[in-house]
């Protein structure tokens, strides 16, 4: 009979099968073979095939198609679900080693994403407290000096009625500013003296800066004797009474008048630190210096900052374009330093401010770029972590899938249980991050100098929480939900199920992943803190043990210099007391104008200018190479320079001491050379530096303590010396150590941060392999079991199950290894000042991870190594 | 109950069934068709047609019994409804109606 040989074509068959329900599909196919013979027999096997193909295709129709409604009772979706989460919590319960580091790895490092999120936005908001954010700029200056690009935020005193009277109509606001380096004046109201950090500006800027005022007006600064207080500078000196009206003392000389009082600025913008405003015209009139700079229009003295608020038409590229030549006009002898004015908006002041030599930003901004991509790789571990260990577990739960496909749980449901496990454990993770991050806050805060807090009214934050905990409960629940509920009940529950050899790829190449990005974080905090390390170690020329620095900041000091000193060195407590123009810790002033034997005359020369008195340098212990110190008994030296080291090698000088130098119209002769002192920043050369007698140009009081005296007691008796000298002001010093300390802080707390950050990593991977360790050694517990009855040894069965993981780790440091020399490069590129980048570093790093993973694993290891084999051989 | 409105195709599919009665399955409808009317038809609109037919209530299906001819398996059946009846007897009428209605001098 035909019905044997002929066949319908085998193409249109597969189609039907692929598209047609499963409970027609029957009935239809034996409906067309039945077609298909009759018409092999009527109308010939070449007909009846096309036949049978137009009929298949005439068959694509929804009805067909559509699946069969689920004929099983449908229990009600609240009832499954918890069931779900009964069996859910019941997992968790009983695998509390994978649940643990299954949540608590996750909760690390969304807390850790967390908090360098909180951290970004800080950044990123900074400065937005001002109303007019998006209209401030401050006035800077650009130029190259000896082939280096520099940007200076510091103006001279012309700048600002220039501005105002010849440019006006671009601007809304122009506001002189006094905000340097020293800030600190005293207050006084009343016995209650307070040293606070304030500012002269001009009248329009409360308006400018939108002062939200507490009591008074905005208009407080129009009149000359007024000022205006911070609520907790009103609070510390008031109390509970009403400031506004009262007469106030600043710096023990102005009397001045309390007009209003605003609230603190929050920390997170420019000015936080600004206690009080004062009015500008007071400034200028009381500072002879000040009034001389405005007076004669002094374009040369850049000692200010400006602000200006943009008029509404206009922004701040076109008004840079109209103001970059006003350097330029006002001083053409400057020309060689191509000068030009510009505008820089608020919004960049907190993030791209900092430039390298060639003028390239170099600004806070890279500090957020770093911590958002460690905070990524971080969370990207806890997530490969959690998924890795919930695949891992997954494949235990097949027969799970097998009873319950049996049972009569459709594909659906199981999708939907895997989920809302996997969902379950995820939120378990997001609530302890949170509580996590309650937890580490302060600390966070400390280290990073911050005043941050979470943010539980801000949408934005829950909604990426919430989002975030969604997708990785979702892609980490993707593969049990769809791979699993795939298996047939048969074949699981039979046990001729078999993992593909495969299906550890993924995982693998995950665990890779992980250690590049552990062992990368390792080797940049290692080089951080080598490089601190390096310019710590540097020497610095002077003695910084038991030095205090008091500012002068009331006329009464100036007038009693050697009464002061002898009655300090009287009470026992001080070696010896001097006068400064900067405390050793800072090179504020740098001068041109220099001029000497034998000078290159092209050479636009630049020194710090340093002024000192006689006893400066035994108050600081400076070391001489040549010469000597200056000294009171030749009174020629009031004449008399001292240089550094590296001036006299920029001076190209043979025999420096008694050379004569000339600056300006002052001549000086040298007297001796010191040793470099470091006086600015650690990580650049020093600064070519000269230190001249000038007990006139004082800043502060350098005192060096009796080492032979506790220092607390010796405080107390400067103190009650510098009562009696300056009744006016609060006594208030700075220890140099301290101070010489600061000059790391931004580094250290970028080591800080970094190296918590890399330890969370490395923790958090630790965990993810510890948790697949002891899978993959359960997984082979009956293959060790066999292994061990033909022979193996414990050493066998260790090496064997390590192996596999010191391969990754080892990948991972390869890779790893070219990703952190190119980027530590770099980094320390920036540095002139700067250790290298040596080998034994990444030798012990990698060295370091490994050995780490072999702890980790070699625990799961030799334990499954140990077993005996008669329990693990014996079940089945 | 849809709209009882008969289609030409679906009247033929529905007398097919009915004259096939006691074993009306798709392939057989088919062959009805084929074979009363000489031309051919597709499997497809054979089904489709069925299913309309099912929800408009003309006709109902059960699974027949088990058969050697189909290696066991089961034959989806069909049987005209009385609804069905009813619909096959109004359209039967209706023609018939509109027979009587023409004059006889039409043919002339």
């Amino acid at each position: 009979m035909s019905k044997s040989t002929a066949s319908p074509p085998q193409l249109a068959q597969r189609l039907l099968r692929w598209f047609c329900a499963p409970h027609r599909l029957n009935e239809l196919e034996d409906d067309l073979n039945e077609l298909f013979h009759q018409r092999v027999e009527t109308v010939g096997l070449r007909r009846a095939r096309w036949r049978y193909c137009r009929d298949v295709l005439s068959l694509i129709r929804p009805f067909i198609i559509r699946r069969q409604p689920n004929e099983y009772p449908n229990p009600r979706t609240m009832d499954m679900l918890r069931n779900y989460l009964k069996i859910a919590l019941r997992n968790l319960a009983r695998n509390r080693v994978y649940s643990f580091i299954n949540i608590s790895g996750l909760a690390v490092g969304m807390a850790v994403a967390m908090l360098i999120g909180l951290w970004i936005y800080d950044e990123l908001s900074f400065d937005r407290y001002f109303q007019n954010y998006n209209r401030i700029a401050k006035v800077m200056q650009t130029g190259t000096f000896e082939g280096e690009v520099f940007h200076s935020g510091y103006n001279p005193a012309p700048m600002g009625p220039e501005l105002r009277n010849v440019y006006g109509e671009n601007f809304s606001h122009v506001v002189m500013l006094s905000y340097d380096g020293n800030n600190d004046h005293i207050l006084a109201y009343g016995d209650k003296k307070l040293t606070k950090t304030g500012s002269y500006m001009s009248a329009g800027a409360p308006d400018m800066l939108t002062l939200n005022m507490l009591s008074g007006t905005r208009a407080g600064l129009k009149d000359q004797n007024s000022i205006l207080l911070s609520e907790s500078t009103a609070e510390a000196l008031f109390g509970e009474t009403d400031p506004v009206g009262k007469m106030v003392k600043i710096d023990n000389r102005l009397d001045v008048k309390v007009t209003g009082v605003y609230e603190d600025f929050p920390y997170n913008t420019e000015y936080w630190d600004l206690k009080f405003i004062a009015p500008w015209d007071l400034y200028a009139s009381s500072q002879e210096w000040v009034k001389r700079a405005q007076d004669n229009v002094e374009w040369g003295n850049n000692s200010w900052q400006v602000l200006v608020q943009i008029a509404p038409n206009t922004t701040f590229e076109a008004v840079s374009a109209k103001i970059k030549d006003i350097r330029l006009k006002h001083t053409p002898e400057v020309a060689f330093l191509k000068p030009k004015v510009y505008l820089q908006p608020m919004r960049e002041w907190h993030l791209y401010t900092g430039w390298d030599k060639a003028g390239n930003s170099d600004g806070r901004i890279q500090y957020v770029w770093l911590f958002g991509i460690i905070g990524v790789f971080v969370l990207l571990l806890a997530c490969i972590n959690f998924m890795n260990l919930s695949t891992a577990r997954s494949e235990k739960r097949a027969k799970e899938v097998g009873i319950r496909k049996a049972v009569g749980s459709v594909r659906s449901q199981l999708i939907a249980q895997f989920f809302s496990e996997s969902l379950l454990v995820v939120a378990f993770a997001f609530v302890l991050s949170i509580l996590l991050v309650l937890l580490v806050l302060p600390v966070f805060n400390e280290v990073a100098d911050k005043q941050i807090g979470i943010l539980w009214a801000n949408p934005v934050f829950w909604l990426c929480g919430i989002g975030f905990s969604l997708v990785t409960g979702l892609i980490a629940g993707s593969y049990p939900a769809f791979y699993l509920s795939s298996f047939q009940a048969v074949k699981v529950l039979k046990g001729t199920f078999r993992v593909g050899r495969f299906a550890s790829v993924p995982r693998q190449v995950l665990v890779v992943v992980q250690f590049t990005v552990s062992v990368t974080l390792i080797i940049g905090t290692i080089i951080v803190f080598r490089q601190i390390q390096h310019a710590k170690n540097r020497p610095v020329g002077y003695d910084r043990s038991g030095l205090i620095t008091v500012a002068m900041n009331t006329p009464e000091l100036y007038q009693h210099y050697n009464a002061l000193r002898d009655a300090l060195i009287q009470t026992g407590a001080a070696v010896d007391m001097s006068t400064s123009s900067t405390p050793t810790t800072n090179l504020n002033s740098r001068n041109g104008g220099f001029t000497w034997e034998g000078k290159d005359p092209a050479l636009k020369a630049s020194f710090g200018t340093v002024a000192v008195s006689h006893d400066f340098g035994k108050t600081v212990g400076w070391q001489f190479v040549q010469g000597r110190d200056l000294s009171r008994q030749f009174a020629t030296d009031s004449s008399g320079i001292v240089l550094n080291q590296t001036a006299v090698r920029y001076m190209g000088l043979k025999d420096p001491v008694g050379k004569q130098i000339k600056w300006n119209d002052r001549s000086f002769r040298v007297v001796g050379v010191i040793k470099d002192m470091l006086m600015g920043s650690p990580f650049e050369p020093i600064y070519q530096t000269v230190y001249m007698l000038d007990y006139g140009w004082a800043n502060v009081i350098n005192i060096k303590l009796n080492p032979n005296r506790s220092a607390s007691e010796s405080l107390a008796n400067i103190e009650g010396v510098f009562r009696k000298f300056n009744p006016g002001s609060p006594f208030d010093y700075k220890f140099t150590d301290q101070q010489y300390a600061l000059k790391f802080a931004a580094e250290e707390r970028i080591g800080k941060l970094a190296s918590s950050f890399a330890i969370l990593a490395i923790l958090i991977s630790c965990l993810g392999l510890f948790g697949l360790a002891s899978f993959i050694a359960e997984q082979r517990t009956k293959e060790i079991g066999v292994r061990k009855v033909l022979g193996a040894s414990v050493t066998n069965l260790w090496l064997l199950l390590s192996k596999d993981f010191v391969i990754l780790v080892i990948i991972a440091f390869g890779i790893s290894t070219f990703i952190a020399r190119y980027f530590l490069n770099g980094w320390l590129q920036k540095y002139q000042y700067h250790t290298e980048l040596a080998w034994w570093i990444f030798a012990v790093s990698g060295a370091g991870a490994l050995l780490i993973t072999l702890l980790t694993v070699s625990y799961q290891a030799i334990r499954a190594a140990l077993v005996n084999p008669v329990k693990s051989l014996r079940s089945e | 109950m849809k709209g009882t409105y008969l289609g030409e195709f679906e009247e033929v599919v529905l007398l097919a069934v009915a004259i096939r009665a006691g074993d009306a399955y798709g392939a057989a409808v088919v062959n009805e068709i084929e074979q009363q009317m000489n031309r051919s038809v597709n499997l497809g609109a054979v089904h489709s047609a069925l299913n309309r037919l099912q929800e408009k209530g003309l006709v109902r299906s059960e699974m027949g019994g088990i058969s050697a001819e189909r290696g066991g398996r089961r034959k989806r059946l069909y049987t005209v409804t009385n609804a069905g009846r009813r619909a096959l007897e109004e359209v039967r009428e209706l023609r018939s109606q509109m027979w009587e209605a023409i004059p006889k001098t039409a043919w002339s």
